[in-house]
């Protein structure tokens, strides 16, 4: 019979990079972005390339329904334990930005449920280009966008194609059907975000995840260093 | 400790989760009891004299010193929804998180340790009003003003009301407000002498019952 969870002290507040027992909690990424520009896809393919070195979790945000929650779970990324989902009463941003109390549980509690996690992604809901993940929920954020929303997206800029760690631009092989010109967008996001890493994924073909994959494999060797 | 301490705690912007919640206002206006400004002034007037005067109670009571184990029985015992039961420890473990960070304090440790997920939210608001310096008095305005000022910003959402009318249905609600208040204080002080049993109870069944039916929707914009 397993009762409560015995915490020597009370429950972290914030960002702490340590859990009540001491022992380093998992690195937490948010991947945001606006509506569609494929954030459950990408977190999909992760969960896949990553699932069978890492121990991983996901929160998902959605607006009103628990769609993402339930795409990841009939997708079988993870088993069902290892996905939550938080409801954000109508406003994705506030949830990741403003008042990330709601989060910060929902990843606390899957540590502590399933045990010690190498890295919890969390998802927002799809949003604009202003939302951003606040500091005290994720210690690196990746934002997506895709080319079929407008390749002048990059040039647009805004918080999150300006400060995100990482820009991806998805949906590169719908390009030349949307009349996007990735040159442009690449060029501009560069002006945008100088020395920040920006990557062009296909999920359908190509490379794939592999290149974000790969960036959350050095994210995470650098937390795992600073223990 | 400043008086001032009060804005901050009853500031819409204090990040302990409210804005995810709609006070059963989501439901009620599925279920047209809510559709427009002066039917949100009837929810919002029901809600502040059953709900509210209960919540403004046990944050008074909070605030005062009397024991949050015995106070969050009591609350239990005044909230029949088991919905609604989950809704309050959750933002009571919320608030709890902000207050922590905001008010450092060996009582609201100990409540986080006695609950770790969460007591529930206006026993909280006490103890958080306590780590602040605040009194029973702020503590009650807190919990009074919430009980009306959720469900206002819900609907604001929900129907895309006028942000002023709404506004307005919360000002013209403030003397209301202020003997709720009053009541909530003087039942609160009661409770020193007399113990819980003091706590009025007035419930409102259609917040109960609405709320067990929203828990169940597969889909909407609120927790609850």
């Amino acid at each position: 019979m397993h009762l409560d969870h015995h915490h020597d002290g009370p429950a972290a507040v914030g960002a702490d990079a340590h859990r009540p027992d001491g022992s380093r909690r998992a690195l937490r990424i948010g991947l945001g972005g606006p509506v569609g520009s494929g954030k459950t896809a990408t977190v999909a393919a992760l969960c896949r390339a990553l699932r069978d070195e890492l121990s991983i979790a996901v929160v998902t945000n959605d607006i009103y329904t628990r769609e993402d929650a339930e795409f990841l779970l009939r997708e079988a990324v993870l088993p069902p334990e290892r996905i939550t989902a938080v409801e954000t009463g109508a406003c994705p941003h506030t949830a990741i930005r403003d008042d990330i109390s709601a989060n910060l549980e929902a990843v606390e509690d899957l540590e502590d449920a399933i045990g010690p996690l190498d890295l919890v992604l969390v998802e927002s809901g799809g949003d604009n280009l202003t939302a951003t993940f606040s500091k005290g929920l994720v210690d690196a954020q990746i934002f997506v966008i895709d080319v079929a929303g407008g390749d002048d997206i990059p040039r647009k800029g805004g918080p999150g194609v300006t400060t995100a760690d990482l820009l991806v631009v998805n949906k590169t092989d719908l390009a030349p059907y949307v009349g996007s010109d990735l040159a442009r967008m690449a060029a501009d996001a560069k002006a945008q975000r100088a020395e920040l890493p920006v990557v062009f994924q296909s999920l359908r073909g190509g490379p794939g995840v592999a290149d974000v994959a790969a960036w959350v494999r050095g994210r995470l060797a650098a937390w795992t260093a600073g223990a | 400790m400043s008086r001032a301490a009060l804005l901050v705690l009853a500031d819409g912007r204090f990040p302990a989760g409210g804005h995810a919640h709609s006070g059963g206002a989501e439901e009620a206006v599925k279920a047209g009891r809510i559709s427009g400004a002066a039917s949100l002034a009837e929810f919002c007037r029901g809600r502040l004299h059953t709900a509210g005067l209960v919540s403004a109670s046990l944050a008074a009571a909070a605030a005062l010193g009397i024991d949050p184990v015995t106070l969050d029985g009591a609350a239990d015992a005044r909230t029949p929804s088991p919905a609604l039961r989950v809704a309050a420890r959750k933002l009571g473990r919320q608030l709890l998180r902000a207050a922590r960070a905001t008010w450092p304090s060996a009582e609201l440790d100990a409540l986080g340790r006695q609950f770790p997920k969460g007591a529930h939210q206006p026993v909280v608001l006490g103890l958080a009003a306590r780590a602040a310096g605040l009194g029973p008095v702020d503590a009650a305005y807190c919990a009074a003003y919430e009980s009306v000022s959720g469900p206002a910003t819900a609907t604001v959402r929900l129907l895309s009301l006028d942000p002023f009318d709404a506004t307005r249905v919360l000002a013209r609600l403030a003397p209301e407000l202020d003997r709720v208040v009053d009541r909530g204080v003087e039942a609160a002080r009661r409770v020193v002498d007399d113990g819980v049993d003091a706590l009025p109870a007035p419930s409102a069944p259609l917040l109960e019952i609405g709320a067990e039916v929203h828990a169940g929707w597969p889909v909407r914009l609120f927790a609850s």
